[in-house]
């Protein structure tokens, strides 16, 4: 059956809430009114299509699409792999992902960075990619490093990647953060603590993969992004757009 | 023994962070990488209608400009259709409606071109005035937020828009409405976004 019904109610008991004064920055970038609530139109349940002309292949290898020939990055060799699934675990397909990261030594290359851990002439840090039929993706990279931050004067962030998704309406944009199985800086991260739910930190957690590694090359975490459901139109006798 | 509702969970939202540039416009965090980046072209070079000018900055709550912020912004074409197979019609070929937006490192100003939206179909068959969908991200910001611009020139579109009439206060629905500059090469649309005080920008739970 097609879906044409509105999307679920996003469960904000999951999300982080705008003021979480322990990451400090959110102080003076979080909103103090209520936000108001929308019932979905067509300006929230449409969004951005894209396609492989927008994209090249090489996109989704770190390892490679910013070393120089016969060069790769310093680090562990990682395949961060996953599917993207809505809440009724319905795969979404072709779908964009772009990711972005620091380098193994855990320094970004963005000139606002200025950590003493040296850039990786080899590393770029960022790649992008569709997910197929069936809401797989993959990515090449490497491990990226924990680095210290400005917040309390001793945070540490721990390991993780940034991603981002689409999906395929704009009410199912997303941007967030992978982190590692194990990592012993993932309970006292301020950022990562802005998520009140223990499971929901879990999902963000990426679980080492054995069967997904490439023997004597890369080391391999999974990770799945699950995105808003939506409503089948189990009653046909509302107008549509109602 | 109970059944068990067997949903999944939405992933949690994360900050983009202050160095998002890197993934989603690399050209700005000081390196080239892509064949092409995204979301440069809102319109195409199809698109009917007025083109515009829409610029503005993002304060925060000591009323300084975010300087890090990355927009997005989602729109109809002059017909009010997005370009969507649930957008409501066809679209300019070319026409993608998407766009992203990053501001001045040095001055928190952020702009953009395209063409102005025509009204689209709300729910039950009500028009919603013409406007833009933005969705903000930055370091600081946990989940991002969305909000609409509205073009001050279409009052009459405006007092029956189904979601600008939602807001409670009257004085509040004026935070999403974009004021229209004229005399330049283009009509400038100016939109400033305040995240907390007493003029703080509507958002909205979509």
């Amino acid at each position: 059956m097609k879906n044409t019904g509105d999307y679920y109610q996003r469960d904000r008991s999951l999300q982080p809430p705008a003021l979480t004064p322990g990451y400090k920055t959110s102080v003076a970038r979080s909103p103090r009114y209520a936000l108001i609530s929308l019932e979905n139109t067509v300006s929230e349940i449409t969004g951005p299509r894209f396609g492989h002309s927008d994209i090249d292949a090489g996109d989704n290898d770190l390892l490679s699409n910013y070393a120089k020939p016969g060069e790769s990055p310093i680090g562990e060799r990682i395949i961060l792999h996953g599917r993207v699934l809505d809440e009724n675990a319905k795969p979404v397909p072709n779908t964009l992902i772009e990711i972005w990261q620091a380098n193994a030594g855990g320094r970004y290359r963005h000139k606002k960075d200025t950590y003493l851990a040296p850039i990786d002439p080899n590393f770029g840090g960022c790649g992008r990619t569709l997910t197929d039929e069936t809401g797989h993706y993959a990515f090449r990279t490497v491990k990226p490093g924990a680095y210290p931050w400005r917040n309390m004067v001793n945070n540490w962030r721990p390991a993780h990647i940034h991603v981002s998704v689409f999906g395929s309406g704009f009410l199912q944009r997303l941007i967030t953060q992978c982190y590692f199985e194990g990592d012993p800086l993932i309970p006292i991260c301020p950022i990562v603590q802005t998520i009140p739910d223990a499971q929901a930190i879990d999902q963000l957690t990426a679980k080492l993969d054995l069967n997904a590694t490439v023997p004597l090359d890369s080391i391999a975490y999974k990770f799945d992004i699950i995105l808003r459901g939506r409503r089948s139109t189990m009653f046909e006798n509302r107008m549509e757009g109602n | 023994m109970a059944q068990k509702l067997e949903y999944l969970k939405e992933t949690a939202s994360q900050t983009a962070g202050p160095y998002v540039h890197i993934g989603l416009a690399p050209g700005a965090a000081g390196f080239d990488i892509y064949r092409e980046e995204l979301g440069h072209d809102i319109t195409g070079p199809n698109a009917e209608g007025e083109r515009i000018r829409v610029e503005g900055v993002v304060t925060d709550g000591m009323g300084a400009p975010i300087k890090d912020v990355l927009l997005e912004v989602w729109q109809a074409n002059a017909q009010g259709h997005y370009a969507h197979p649930e957008g409501g019609g066809a679209v300019e070929e070319g026409f993608r409606g998407w766009g992203r937006v990053i501001t001045d490192f040095d001055t928190g100003v952020w702009a953009f071109e395209t063409v102005k939206p025509g009204a689209s179909k709300g729910r039950g068959g009500a028009l919603q005035a013409p406007h833009l969908n933005l969705w903000l991200v930055a370091r600081g910001i946990n989940i991002g937020l969305n909000t609409r611009m509205y073009f001050a020139d279409e009052a009459t579109a405006n007092a029956a828009d189904p979601v600008l009439t939602l807001i409670e206060w009257e004085h509040r629905r004026a935070t999403l409405i974009a004021a229209r500059i004229d005399g330049g090469p283009l009509p400038v649309y100016r939109f400033d976004i305040r995240l907390q005080g007493e003029d703080e920008t509507v958002f909205f739970d979509i």
